[in-house]
């Protein structure tokens, strides 16, 4: 499963090099070829030490069409939505494992003070249950904001969000919905989670009718999107990239704003190849488009997918389809292995395989 | 003893002035051999009878089992210490405190009987028959580790010993299928599968109850109930705490998870009732964790340190056994204190291997995927890389 999968597309006119097809490498310079994709380890026969973090959030410009904004990290901003939903929807929510002392990301922190123990409790240790019940609450009427600890954890629940959650309005013929339910879940890589505590399960969700799935890049993001979550008539699944809880910081507006759903923003505009990502990835992915520039001369457009299910193929294919692509469409992603613990530095797509795949590219 | 043995020879010998005094080292026929105990009965769930309340130990047991607890509860402290200083990341589930279970369950079990835990697992490792080099060397991701590092603290395995399993409560519906498999074979072996009280609560539990009560299999289900679920107190996530009657259908136990004897009787008991075709059994161990949750948990925001400090003066199982052996003159102070070294060493020694040995080889990434004869190619991070997977 992938860490965050990244799209390539490469356009514009002009032949190049003809490609050599895709070859396999020799295996046993299987390992010098990965340490010469990234500079950063030289070969050494002691242990490696812990690398620092493989992207740098890139802040997004203060907004201002939405009042006033405050200092606010990802989990903080996590923290402003819902305090924004309990205060104005009074049949909302909030439920989940540890959720009344704050959570264990501290998402849900002085929540349960503000608004009391009957809007703002714990579940037990059951993710089946916990998504059966917030389906259940949320067909009755209310607005039922599900937290499950970990997205790792959210197989129990598979059957329920798939079989009862995305087939609830279908099947009733639009006689009953759950469309308040929103589950949020933290998601993706940290650096030190390995099997089970760095899973992005988007896609196993993503042939499923029926749910929204989306994924903030930004605490400004985030906000803004996890409101349209909570107000959509639809149930979604909100993944919160775990690695940026402190380490992203932006100027969040505190009033509530929605930012819509199945709508990919394009961050930068670019003309040769087009970068598709989403959560953290896309910080990486600037910094490529970046790299790209200064060291190849390409022009990267950057897209933020935010809706994964379903998602905005108008912007993404906005101006070309197959036949039009000069190179075939690239996919850089974790290996098809489980997420390893001590092998997460090689697993990930950092910046250098993002980068040494739009070389290829270019020259395909 | 000793010292006042000396003592008083030398108070001769300066009354004498005899040149040279021996004093003779105490053989081991000073000691008792063996001495009976009387422990806390058992509180029984459609059980007419109870485990025995008089126990006996053994010296040769007692100091065996001592040297156990030592060992497990010294390399918990080792990997605490290597977590703190980041040479041990990631994941790591302490099981100091809790020591009386792993080792009480396995002395009344056989190696050839299998067992299957969740994430608190190198104690079980440990008692299972992993070495604490290997125990080490895993939770610091090395090629000399258990799972050849690829598992970490969660996962660790050896023979009979199905995990090391992340996923709370998923491994019980496993331990009812290995308890199938027992008695499908017929070799007369039983599986004892453990989960805690916060899994007590999984659907998926419930579930194998019924199977294995439906089709009597030989399942010792063991809730490891150390009163807190992460950071929620038993009160606050279960509406009946009574988790041994929770298996309503299914007989049950509760005892005292602390107590050395208590474990070893109870299990014994258990087992005897699986291997006769009763089918399953269900014991809650009243334990206690001295650590927090995990390593990121300082465990002290949901429970006092005063709470903590009691436990571990009042029922600290090394300390209760060992209080028994030296009041029933099993062993003595000095012989407790070189086995107390010796675990010491034997832990240095293993840190000392954990931290030098090298990391598993790129080569290792994609392995075992797949069963797969030959090797197969697995996809890289982008469509020009693949690597192999051997298995």
């Amino acid at each position: 499963m992938a860490a965050a999968v990244t799209r390539f597309f490469l356009r514009g006119a002009g032949s190049k090099v003809p490609n050599t097809g895709v070859s396999t490498r020799g295996h046993s310079s299987f390992g010098a070829t990965l340490l010469k994709l990234s500079p950063s380890c030289n070969v050494r026969t002691k242990t490696q030490r812990r690398h620092a973090a493989h992207f740098t959030f890139q802040p997004d410009p203060v907004p201002t069409q939405y009042g006033p904004t405050q200092k606010m990290n990802l989990f903080q901003s996590i923290t402003s939505a819902l305090d924004n939903t309990l205060a104005n929807d009074p049949t909302a929510v909030i439920f989940g494992e540890d959720v009344a002392f704050g959570g264990v990301f501290r998402c849900t922190v002085g929540l349960r003070d503000k608004y009391g123990k009957d809007r703002v409790f714990n579940t037990p240790l059951c993710e089946q249950g916990i998504v059966g019940f917030g389906i259940g609450v949320a067909v009755a009427g209310a607005t039922a904001v599900a937290e499950i600890q970990f997205a790792d954890y959210i197989f129990p629940a598979f059957d329920q969000i798939v079989n009862e959650a995305a087939k609830y309005r279908y099947r009733s013929g639009n006689l009953f919905d759950c469309g308040g339910l929103t589950i949020r879940a933290p998601w993706g890589c940290v650096g030190h989670g390995s099997l089970y505590h760095s899973q992005s399960p988007e896609a196993f969700f993503a042939h499923c009718p029926g749910v929204k799935i989306v994924i903030p890049r930004s605490p400004v993001q985030a906000k803004g999107l996890l409101l349209s979550c909570i107000a959509d008539k639809n149930p979604c699944i909100f993944f919160e990239p775990k690695i940026l809880y402190r380490a992203a910081v932006e100027q969040v507006p505190v009033e509530p704003y929605t930012i819509p759903l199945s709508q990919a923003e394009i961050l930068q505009e670019g003309s040769d190849v087009t970068l598709v990502a989403w959560g953290t990835q896309v910080h990486v992915m600037r910094e490529v488009a970046n790299m790209a520039q200064e060291k190849l001369g390409v022009s990267c457009e950057v897209i933020d997918l935010q809706t994964i299910l379903p998602w905005d193929t108008e912007t993404v294919c906005k101006e070309e389809c197959f036949l039009n692509l000069e190179a075939p469409i690239s996919r850089v992603c974790g290996y098809d292995t489980p997420f390893p613990h001590i092998f997460e530095p090689f697993y990930i797509p950092d910046k250098w395989k993002c980068f040494d795949a739009i070389k290829r590219m270019i020259n395909y | 003893m000793l010292t006042n043995i000396s003592n008083v020879l030398r108070a001769c010998v300066q009354r004498n002035q005899v040149a040279t005094v021996l004093i003779s080292a105490r053989t081991y026929a000073d000691f008792t051999t063996e001495a009976t105990f009387e422990i806390k009965k058992c509180d029984v769930h459609k059980l007419d009878e109870a485990p025995a309340t008089q126990v006996v130990l053994t010296r040769d047991e007692g100091l065996q089992y001592y040297r156990i607890m030592q060992t497990i509860r010294r390399m918990e402290l080792k990997a605490d210490q290597l977590y703190k200083q980041k040479i041990i990341r990631g994941f790591c589930h302490l099981y100091d405190g809790q020591e009386a279970c792993a080792v009480g369950i396995e002395a009344a079990i056989n190696l050839t009987d299998h067992l299957i835990t969740a994430y608190r697992a190198h104690g079980y490792t440990y008692t299972r028959g992993g070495t604490v080099k290997q125990i080490m060397a895993e939770l610091t991701g090395r090629r000399g580790g258990i799972a050849k590092g690829k598992g970490g603290s969660m996962h660790m395995y050896c023979k009979n010993f199905y995990g090391g399993n992340g996923i709370v409560g998923a491994q019980v519906p496993l331990g009812a299928g290995v308890a199938l498999a027992c008695k499908y074979q017929g070799k007369n072996e039983l599986c004892v599968c453990l989960y805690g009280d916060g899994a007590a609560n999984q659907g998926q539990i419930f579930e194998t109850y019924n199977m294995a009560a439906l089709w009597k299999l030989p399942v010792i289900f063991i809730c490891e109930n150390n009163r807190y679920g992460m950071g929620t107190s038993v009160e606050r996530a279960a509406a009946s705490t009574d988790y041994y009657k929770r298996g309503e259908f299914i007989p049950g136990l509760r005892l005292d998870g602390m107590d050395f004897l208590c474990v070893r009787e109870a299990t014994r008991f258990a087992a005897d009732h699986c291997r006769s075709g009763k089918g399953p059994i269900l014991m809650e161990l009243q334990t206690y964790r001295y650590h927090g949750h995990s390593m990121s948990d300082p465990g002290i925001s949901y429970r006092t340190r005063e709470e903590i400090q009691e436990v571990r003066s009042k029922s600290d199982p090394i300390s209760l056994l060992k209080d028994r052996m030296l009041s029933n003159n099993m062993a003595s102070v000095e012989e407790l204190k070189d086995i107390d070294v010796e675990v010491r060493k034997e832990i240095e020694d293993a840190a000392q291997f954990a931290t030098t040995d090298p990391e598993p080889p790129l080569e290792e990434l994609c392995n075992h995927i797949f069963y797969n004869n030959p090797p197969i190619e697995v996809r890289g991070t982008n469509p020009w890389s693949k690597l192999k997977s051997v298995s």
